[in-house]
């Protein structure tokens, strides 16, 4: 028998909303306790700050370069790499419930099977892999999808169709007429996509998705191994969670983010130091991106409304960290407990009133780029605790699968495994962590590179429609941990800039890319 | 308004490609995701795999300069032009347009993003026509 694993993720879930990482405003005792036990990294980042190219790379251990779904509303192509495939091969059971995102949800043609399953009644489709076999699809034997609401083909929303249909209207609408994300205000502050929900605890997605990976677990073989990819779609907004528990945090009692500029002066000053289309986004004469609301203009954000947006948040962190409660008893009375490797992290972050903004877009900072990442090693693997503090990326969550697996490293992966200390990052020289952004929408294209080291943040905005080429961000994180202080044309700096630069360029071109990606072919 | 473009160039005559693209009852068979359609002089109803049903009014269908237009009209629209050129590069050579203007913006993509499919099964249909 080899180790078993556990792969939890979130969406759009920022470091510091757990408590083992500082948070105070949401209590987890379940994660904080696999940190406890585990390995706890404090510089995390992913390839990509938004959902698709991100989770892309979690299966691939490819940057989005690579592996071609370079913004949302491009698929992940079905025979690209995936690392489910090769635990597959190596015997293990392979299930992912709950959020995949790996192809675009807007799809009247019905065009991508994750959007086809549910109505199929099948747990997977057989597809055509990269090297020529075929197999379930991505690898996954087992497939049962969720998102952010009630509406679409996907299996949650089917469900709740099916047998809580006087539930559906308790949602946030997350789209409005004309199919963009909805700018629609709520809640007591008229925060942008914020309900309150009036849907009973147990029918939400994220109880939805522990009880039907519970169901999975238990309908496995005791002596199986297995991979189980639980996926939960909060606390991505909307911020809608049951209404029944929002009382546990009052947003009223809620003080506002480090990084919040209460003044607006305080703002634009900072929003003026970095590159163009932070400003322009702000107000409101930029939209970039489809994942904010195009007609939301975050210059109107309120203070209260960073508040009961922080407050919502926490309760859909809460409720998460009590579902992975219960999977985790379940998996202890199947009598795995000591054998199963259990991975917490999420896709990318969230502003959440930093620097006055709210969502997610092509802005490299600690808010979207610095991510919570905890590895609770199988007992029976005997991996000491540790903290650590070299820089990684979700690049290395495939290679890692694979090791704790047992399994052959595969020659497409572009991310080894996560260090278990830093003695060993160290060792093996992992000292950056890099993240791309691509996007065109409409016109308006933008493309972002950064690197992180244990010392700096430096972005490069490479030429589109608002950056001439010439433009960046470079930020000494001992010193300035909020990112306030852009240092890029510090005189200063040069040095550190141009060494920061020439890691970039080495990724840029580094060999085998392809040369044309896929078309955007969906919004989202 | 957004517009969408997505083009392919296919090695067959145009005229080939253009008994593909100019049969409005053909559009099931190359377009991914409709998988049926009925015809009744210029008006057309597509049904999509997800059980969707559209309204579309044919707007030209030239032989001469091998353009069909056409235009979604249910109400989620406020404007939409689908437009499909076929261009002669060569005895063997053609160029296919495929082109999405729509309000709101974002239906272009939801669109316009399954007309780079239906370009792909247009040239294989080309192709096989060509050797048939």
């Amino acid at each position: 028998m080899a180790r078993k694993i556990l792969f939890i993720t979130t969406d759009q879930q920022r470091y510091d909303t757990l408590a083992c990482n500082g948070g105070i405003l949401s209590r987890t005792p379940v994660v904080d306790a696999l940190a406890a036990e585990g390995i706890r990294y404090t510089r995390c980042q992913p390839t990509s700050v938004v959902c698709m190219p991100s989770r892309a790379s979690m299966l691939t251990g490819q940057y989005p370069t690579r592996h071609g779904a370079w913004m949302n509303g491009v698929p992940l192509a079905v025979d690209a790499p995936s690392v489910a495939e090769n635990l597959h091969d190596e015997g293990y059971r392979t299930a992912l419930i709950g959020k995949a995102h790996f192809e675009p949800f807007l799809d009247p043609f019905g065009r991508f099977a994750e959007n086809s399953l549910a109505s199929l009644g099948i747990p997977t489709i057989e597809q055509p892999w990269f090297d020529g076999r075929r197999g379930p699809h991505r690898g996954f034997d087992h497939l049962e999808f969720a998102t952010h609401g009630a509406m679409g083909p996907l299996h949650y929303a089917k469900w709740l169709q099916a047998n809580h249909p006087e539930a559906l209207g308790g949602f946030f609408p997350v789209l409005d007429g004309d199919l963009n994300v909805s700018a629609e205000g709520g809640g007591d502050s008229g925060a942008p996509q914020v309900k309150f929900n009036s849907i009973p605890r147990e029918w939400y997605h994220t109880d939805w998705v522990a009880e039907r990976t519970i169901e999975w677990l238990n309908s496995v073989d005791v002596s199986d191994d297995w991979f189980c990819w639980m996926s939960f779609p909060d606390p991505h907004h909307p911020w809608d969670p049951p209404q029944s528990e929002i009382g546990r945090v009052n947003w009223r009692d809620v003080d506002l983010p480090e990084n919040y500029p209460t003044t607006s002066a305080e703002r634009e000053s900072l929003l003026d130091q970095k590159a163009r289309h932070w400003r322009l986004w702000y107000d409101g004469k930029l939209v970039s991106n489809y994942e904010a609301p195009n007609k939301w203009v975050p210059a109107s954000l309120t203070a209260d409304q960073v508040r009961e947006v922080n407050a919502l948040n926490a309760v859909e962190v809460e409720l998460i960290d009590e579902a992975i409660g219960r999977v985790l008893r379940a998996i202890d009375d199947r009598g795995w407990g000591d054998d199963v490797d259990i991975i917490f992290t999420t896709d990318h972050g969230e502003f959440q009133g930093d620097y006055g903004l709210l969502f997610k877009g092509p802005y490299h900072v600690d808010s979207l780029m610095r991510l919570p990442l905890i590895w609770r090693p199988a007992k029976s693997a005997g991996i000491a605790p540790a903290v650590v503090n070299a820089p990684v990326n979700l690049v290395s969550l495939a290679a890692t699968f694979l090791d704790v697996a047992g399994a052959p490293r595969a020659d497409w992966l572009e991310g080894g495994p996560l260090p278990r200390s830093d003695d060993e990052a160290s060792m093996e020289g992992l000292d950056q962590s890099i993240t791309e952004w691509d996007s065109a929408l409409f016109g308006v294209d933008v493309h972002v590179r950064s690197v992180v080291t244990k010392d700096y943040l430096y972005t490069e905005y490479l030429p589109g429609t608002v950056h001439d080429g010439t433009e960046g961000e470079l930020y000494v994180l001992a010193d300035d941990p909020l990112q306030r202080e852009n240092r890029f044309t510090d005189a200063a700096f040069r040095g550190i800039r141009e060494e920061l630069h020439e890691r970039l360029a080495v990724h840029i071109v580094r060999p085998g890319l392809p040369e044309h990606l896929g078309p955007v072919v969906a919004p989202v | 308004m957004a517009t969408i473009r997505f083009e392919r160039r296919i090695a067959a005559p145009a005229d080939v490609v253009w008994k593909i693209v100019g049969t409005p009852e053909s559009i099931s068979d190359w377009f991914p995701g409709i998988t049926s359609c009925t015809v009744d002089g210029m008006t057309r109803v597509i049904r999509l795999a997800s059980g969707i049903e559209m309204p579309e009014k044919i707007l030209t269908i030239d032989p001469l300069i091998r353009r069909f237009q056409y235009e979604i009209t249910a109400p989620i629209y406020r404007f939409h032009r689908g437009t499909i050129d076929v261009i002669e590069l060569g005895e063997n050579d053609s160029l296919c347009v495929y082109s999405t203007d729509s309000d709101p913006d974002v239906l272009a993509l939801v669109i316009g993003g399954g007309t780079y499919g239906a370009l792909i099964e247009i040239e294989r249909l080309a192709l096989a026509q060509k050797e048939a």
